[in-house]
């Protein structure tokens, strides 16, 4: 069996409809990546709803980062198409893109702060340049952001003069700047210790719940997938494309792929 | 811990065994800091042993093993399995038996395909110079994007950081004050030594002004100040760009909408092109100074004359035509380092890589434009 529906997600082959489909947050259709002549994955197909978390799973180098570099606007696709609240991403121009990607949050792996910033300048930046407010009222929301990731204090401190984790948790505050609708995370609980991990999962799950937000998250950590996703894709290097899809408990109980039966169970058979 | 009891007079020997299989004895302390022992003889026994079907292993004098005799096991192993002869682990230790199971247990990852045709001379060097020419349209796209990022600096619509470009007009034009120095200097002193030891001999000396000033101020001082700088300057832009997009902190931009282009590049490259014509009249000024030390202490030139020569040789006209061409020198040595640092692949490595580039290319830019803008000068008649 190559794919594996759960019942939520339901017929995706209505064209036309699901895009536009009370709930749909981002389609994404027949999507082939390559870089050069070398493909990654082919044929993707799926549907993120509104105020879902949604896990991006698999082995390392199975393209997991380079989908959500699709999805943010960094990679035009070989073929297929993303759709985000019904609008087709890559074929607008870029205006409409940029327009579309205010709206949405991105934390990279190891954070991608500017280095040449402190914290506050940081996470103003985005707050500076598309909002009116005067710069005590983007100090205070900077502040609240800040202390929102547990780091209140820390404003005046460069990159380099913090910790990895904190790094991650500055990016999260910076991602989180303009309440987007949708935030995307590369690796999230990469470089974190179990609490710091577990403590991200309570706030995915909080941004969730308070603000509707959708969160897309690309991992390969188990305890963070089980904890908090809700929906997911399995993306296998080896056929070069996804061979489930799902609420990953689901997936661990009624998956009859040995592959990713392995990698939910982490190896143990 | 090994001791050099412990270490040393390791064997391994082939013997039949009936006329089915081979027997492999292996005895001594195998430490790798001792070396391996050859294995060819091991080897020509597995391939020229007829009808040998199995190859198995006795170990009793084997005292100390370490991943040599790993190593050595695992290519017995292939040369076996190339054979068609069957290996029978039984008689080695089961340390040694659970590690060849997992160095034999993952499938081995197929790299992507590696052309054999590319070890040859004409082929590399037919895809060196398509290379080139690539790179050439790169460049000319990355130019164009520039320009469209200029035009909206022009209309005030260009968003970069006021710091940032303060800092770099701080880096690129006073911090550099101090090799310009050295430079032009030097230049100076070369220039005055080499012409007047020739004009001596024509009791000419008194023009050695004259040259150190007119070859300096049409050429050598912005040509001497970008070289420099492409090293300094080119170099630094290319690092830094490099490194931001190595820390994906170039896509932290893209993806909250900024452009890289006017936020990285465009402060860069109006920074050179405003700070290399203000170094360059700094060098020629520098030159002449050194020309000066050289004429007068050594060529017994009076500082007047000195100072009178240099005032005649050099119209206004030729420092025009020199920061023409420092202007120019800037913008080229700009647009190498970044261009080379935005196109930065993902590793340490790629970033040593794109500031060699952003310095070499810089420097064959400024070279091009000296000889074309020497030309279109003769052609103009100035």
């Amino acid at each position: 069996m190559k794919r594996t529906f759960s019942e939520e997600t339901g017929d995706q082959r209505d064209q036309g409809s699901p895009m536009n489909a009370a709930g749909v947050h981002v389609a994404v259709r027949d999507l082939d990546m390559v870089y050069g002549t070398f493909v990654i994955q082919r044929d993707l197909t799926f549907d993120i709803k509104r105020g879902e978390v949604f896990a991006i799973m698999g082995g390392s180098g199975c393209g997991k980062s380079t989908l959500m570099r699709h999805l943010i606007g960094l990679k035009a696709p070989a073929s297929g198409d993303v759709f985000i609240n019904g609008v087709n991403f890559w074929e607008s121009g870029k205006a409409v893109r940029d327009e579309i990607m205010k709206t949405a949050g991105v934390l990279f792996q190891g954070g991608a702060l500017w280095s040449s910033m402190t914290l506050a300048e940081n996470v103003g930046m985005v707050l500076e340049e598309y909002t009116g407010l005067s710069a005590g009222e983007i100090g205070e929301i900077v502040s609240l952001k800040l202390s929102l990731v547990g780091l209140e204090g820390f404003e005046g401190f460069y990159p380099s003069e913090i910790s990895g984790g904190m790094r991650k948790r500055a990016g999260l505050a910076r991602a989180m700047a303009l309440d987007p609708e949708i935030l995307y995370f590369d690796e999230p609980s990469g470089g974190l210790d179990p609490i710091s991990s577990r403590r991200l999962d309570e706030l995915i799950l909080e941004l969730r719940d308070s603000f509707g937000t959708t969160i897309v998250m690309a991992t390969h950590e188990l305890a963070s997938i089980f904890a908090v996703a809700e929906n997911s894709i399995f993306l296998d290097p080896d056929s070069k494309t996804m061979i489930a899809s799902g609420n990953p408990r689901t997936l661990l109980k009624e998956s009859t792929d040995p592959k990713v039966q392995a990698f939910l169970r982490r190896g143990e058979l | 811990m090994s001791t050099d009891l412990e270490c040393g007079d390791a064997r391994i020997e082939a013997s039949r065994d009936g006329a089915e299989a081979l027997l492999i004895t292996i005895s001594g302390g195998w430490c790798i800091t001792k070396g391996i022992p050859s294995l060819d003889h091991i080897f020509e026994a597995i391939q020229s042993s007829p009808g040998a079907r199995r190859l198995a292993f006795h170990t009793g004098g084997l005292t100390r093993w370490d991943s040599g005799l790993l190593t050595c096991l695992k290519m017995m192993g292939e040369a076996a399995a190339q054979a068609g002869v069957e290996v029978d682990q039984s008689g080695l230790p089961e340390g040694i038996r659970k590690l060849l199971a997992i160095a034999t247990g993952t499938a081995k990852a197929t790299p992507p395909d590696e052309d054999p045709a590319t070890l040859e001379f004409l082929y590399r060097l037919g895809e060196a110079s398509i290379g080139i020419i690539e790179v050439a349209m790169d460049m000319l796209g990355f130019v164009g994007e520039l320009s469209v990022a200029f035009v909206r600096f022009l209309g005030g619509k260009a968003r970069f950081r006021r710091t940032d470009f303060l800092q770099l007009l701080q880096q690129c034009g006073a911090q550099a004050l101090p090799i310009v120095t050295v430079i032009g200097l030097l230049i100076g002193v070369i220039l005055a030594f080499v012409g007047a030891v020739q004009l001596r001999l024509f009791g000419a000396q008194a023009y050695v002004a004259d040259l150190v000033a007119i070859a300096t101020v049409r050429e050598m001082g912005p040509l001497m100040t970008a070289i420099v700088m492409a090293g300094r300057s080119g170099a630094a832009f290319a690092a830094t760009i490099g490194t931001m997009t190595v820390n994906e902190e170039v896509d932290a931009l893209e993806t909250s909408g900024f452009s890289s282009m006017e936020f990285l590049v465009l402060p860069r490259v109006l920074a050179l092109t405003l700070m290399l014509p203000l170094l360059a009249l700094y060098t020629d000024f520098m030159a002449i100074v050194g020309g000066a030390v050289v004429g007068v202490g050594a060529f017994e030139i009076t500082l007047g004359q000195y100072v009178e020569q240099t005032r005649n040789a050099v119209p206004p006209l030729f420092f025009g035509l020199g920061l023409i061409k420092a202007t120019l020198y800037g913008l080229l040595v700009a647009l190498a380092g970044c261009y080379y640092g935005m196109r930065c692949g993902r590793s340490a490595s790629a970033v040593g890589s794109v500031t060699t580039s952003a310095v070499v290319v810089g420097v064959i830019l400024v070279i091009v434009a000296t000889a074309i803008t020497t030309v279109i000068y003769d052609i103009l008649g100035v």
